[in-house]
């Protein structure tokens, strides 16, 4: 049942290899899809081309929501939770078999949904609010999505107690990319659960089995799956990020204490702060709204902080420590960029926090949030999140599941380098273009905003045009570094050269070795850190002015 | 150690000067941010409202229609232009897929907006300013507005409703 690792040294059970492989393919196709997807709904928002019809557009789009948002990340999670639980534990993977019927169930769900949709039975966007109404066999699709991913979650939870139980990786607390990832399943428990509670009444709504569905509580209830399925995402992308610290430079936390006890924030604030959605609903209350997003959303962001100074300064310890000692950035500089999964992280982490970050916390403040509620501005926001973040975070990952898991050479690897700029510098450019835009009242899911047919007509004041350009264009380079890492992937899986000793794999991913320990030290551990996160923090407080000016400039409103 | 069990002693490990000093900001920030939150109720102007009363499509259509009548000056577009006076109840229905009814308001002047939906979760979005509420069918969310800019402004929904929801747009024209 096991095999010795000859690269890593750990015993791995061979029956969980070919579930990672599976779960893997299918994101990478997941991916492929949500990203043409999106080119054909960006070039259609772009009224100088204005590509697809008025039905297709929603169409396309309400595809491009779910397999983006769900499906591709979902389906990498479950690679990473069936990896974690197992192969980094030498832990064996308890009934395989369940993990291959979680399978099939997501798969069907996920050909039901795509069916549904693009015969225009499901013309309701990823949201589906009601009483917007879908064809039944749409939620029945979303329901066995979420079964396969929940029975998955389960096996997680059973194999760490298996390993618990036979002390397979020795005595002590989980490693911390796994213990990261447990918070991440225990995170996608809670998001799976209401996920239950709303879609299967409105499954049976749709049915005629129950008459009636309240538009609030569907909201107030869905995003307690919709906002918390992406908090579950950055649980997993900052679990990946320890890991490729360790991995490409041998950083690991310069304070266990502290990344541990900022997952164990997320546990407690994140799902909470779903609320941030209904802050311009006529329901819950200001004090409600407030509270949630204020004290609990809070725990969270302030988790989030804490990881964006223990990664970096992870690396910057470790550089250190190896003799990259002058001044504040040498150990930047001297990082291992040639490594894609190093620059993916690195490049996730600034977009994630500058882009995502920033952006995220002032849209979710009660009152700004009514300067950009459902704007492109909040599109531009978690493009910074989901896709400059998770999404670049599980692409740049993936050049080490392919020697390791896979056991291949990476084919092009020339090209494999430069995919994650390409890619965060496209994403970049969509983003703040997107948030732009959606400042200046651009409607987000809006087929013609020149409003044709309309009794009125309204013009975006012309500085849009410019930042279309910019959009588009960078959705466009985006989709191009997409388009480099499916190609780079698939050519290694079919066509590379097979990963026959740790020397085959030291001359493109090396895991590097530990550096020497720190010795006693008094002033800053990680300097160069410690500054880039003031950095942070001032354009923080920048972006948060600006919009606390425009927002007193608004119509008086109580 | 991201793949391997944390050195015995990891939990006594210090916290390092500049890690504790970030977190100390970073928590500083937080709190920050929920007091200007919970600060702006007292001190700021633009506060989403807690008014909402639960009503239903055929109540509020009625409503609407008794109080156009009252205020009506004419109609433009098949829509009927209504001029409430200041400080009055204004009523505006959000039907897929129209914004009814037209507003001549005043600026300077409060007035309270009853907005609700006949139908679908609708979003009423006032442009140029880019203010935007969500507005639901069953509730009738009452918000006081305060114009304090005159001249000719939109409404448009900016929540999906239909394939019709991009020619869904209202006007509203606030006098000097």
């Amino acid at each position: 049942m096991f095999m010795k690792c000859d690269l890593t040294g750990f015993n791995v059970d061979k029956r969980v290899i070919p579930l990672i492989k599976a779960n893997a393919v299918a994101a990478t196709v997941s991916l492929l899809l949500a990203v043409t997807a999106a080119l054909l709904v960006l070039l259609t928002r772009w009224q100088v081309i204005h590509l697809l019809p008025v039905d297709w557009y929603y169409r396309i789009l309400t595809f491009h929501g779910l397999v983006a948002l769900v499906v591709w990340v979902v389906f990498w999670e479950m690679a990473g939770l069936y990896f974690s639980s197992t192969v980094v534990l030498n832990a064996r993977q308890i009934a395989p078999w369940l993990g291959w019927l979680s399978f099939v169930l997501m798969v069907a769900g996920t050909g039901i949904c795509a069916f549904t949709i693009l015969t225009g039975r499901a013309d309701v966007l990823f949201t589906s609010y009601a009483p917007l109404k879908a064809n039944p066999l749409h939620y029945l699709g979303i329901i066995l999505f979420a079964v396969g991913a929940l029975i998955v979650c389960g096996l997680f939870f059973a194999n760490l107690i298996v390993a618990k139980k036979e002390k397979t990786y020795g005595d002590g607390p989980l490693p911390l990319f796994t213990f990261g990832l447990l918070t991440a399943a225990i995170l996608a428990v809670g998001t799976l659960l209401p996920g239950a509670v709303i879609f299967v009444p409105t499954f049976l709504w749709s049915l005629g089995l129950i008459e009636t569905m309240n538009s609030t509580v569907y909201r107030i209830v869905f995003w307690g799956f919709g906002h918390a399925s992406q908090q579950l995402n950055v649980a997993a992308m900052i679990s990946v990020w320890y890991l490729v610290a360790f991995l490409a430079v041998g950083g690991t936390s310069i304070n266990e204490k502290v990344s541990r006890g900022a997952f164990f924030l997320y546990l407690i604030g994140i799902n909470l702060a779903s609320a941030h959605h209904l802050l311009t609903d006529p329901v819950p209350s200001p004090s409600w709204k407030v509270f949630n997003t204020g004290y609990f959303m809070y725990l969270a962001v302030l988790a989030s902080m804490i990881h964006a100074f223990a990664v970096p300064s992870a690396i910057e310890s470790a550089q250190r420590r190896r003799g990259f000692t002058k001044g504040l950035f040498d150990w930047l500089k001297n990082a291992p960029w040639g490594n894609p999964a190093f620059s993916s992280t690195f490049l996730a982490l600034v977009g994630f926090g500058f882009i995502g970050g920033i952006t995220g916390v002032v849209n979710g403040m009660e009152q700004t949030n009514m300067i950009v509620h459902n704007t492109l501005a909040i599109t531009g926001h978690f493009k910074g999140t989901v896709v400059i973040g998770t999404t670049l975070t599980f692409m740049g990952v993936t050049y080490y599941l392919l020697p390791l898991i896979f056991r291949k050479k990476i084919s092009f690897f020339s090209l494999a380098k430069i995919q994650p700029w390409v890619t965060w510098i496209g994403i970049a450019m969509l983003s703040i273009g997107f948030s732009i835009i959606g400042y200046l009242g651009v409607p987000r899911r809006h087929w013609d905003i020149t409003f044709s047919g309309g009794p009125f007509t309204y013009t975006f004041p012309e500085i849009a045009d410019l930042f279309w350009v910019v959009s588009v264009l960078g959705g466009t380079i985006a989709f191009i570094g997409v388009l480099i890492w499916v190609f780079v992937v698939v050519s290694t899986v079919f066509f590379g050269k097979p990963v026959k000793s740790k020397a085959d794999m030291d001359t493109q991913m090396p895991i590097v070795s530990q550096p020497p320990a720190l010795e006693h030290h008094k002033g800053f551990v990680a300097p160069g850190t410690f500054v880039l996160t003031l950095i942070f923090i001032a354009t923080f407080i920048i972006y948060a002015t600006l919009n606390w000016g425009w927002l007193s400039a608004l119509w008086e409103v109580r | 150690m991201a793949l391997t069990v944390p050195e015995k002693g990891w939990f006594q490990t210090k916290i390092a000067k500049d890690e504790k000093a970030w977190i100390i900001i970073a928590l500083i920030v937080c709190l920050s941010l929920f007091v200007l939150m919970a600060g702006w109720h007292v001190v700021g102007k633009q506060n989403a409202s807690s008014i909402v009363y639960d009503t239903s499509p055929d109540e509020f259509y009625k409503l609407s229609q008794a109080n156009w009548r009252k205020y009506k000056i004419g109609e433009e577009e098949g829509i009927p232009v209504v001029k409430p006076p200041a400080g009055s109840d204004v009523f505006i229905l959000a039907t897929t897929w129209r914004w009814e009814p037209i507003l001549v308001l005043k600026k300077g002047a409060e007035y309270r907006f009853h907005i609700s939906s006949m139908d679908l979760v609708h979003g009423f979005s006032l442009q140029p300013l880019n203010m935007n509420f969500v507005i639901h069918p069953q509730y009738d969310y009452v918000l006081t507005f305060k114009p304090t800019s005159s001249g000719d402004f939109r409404i448009i929904c900016n929540e999906f409703c239909g394939f019709g929801h991009h020619t869904m747009i209202g006007k509203i024209t606030v006098e000097e």
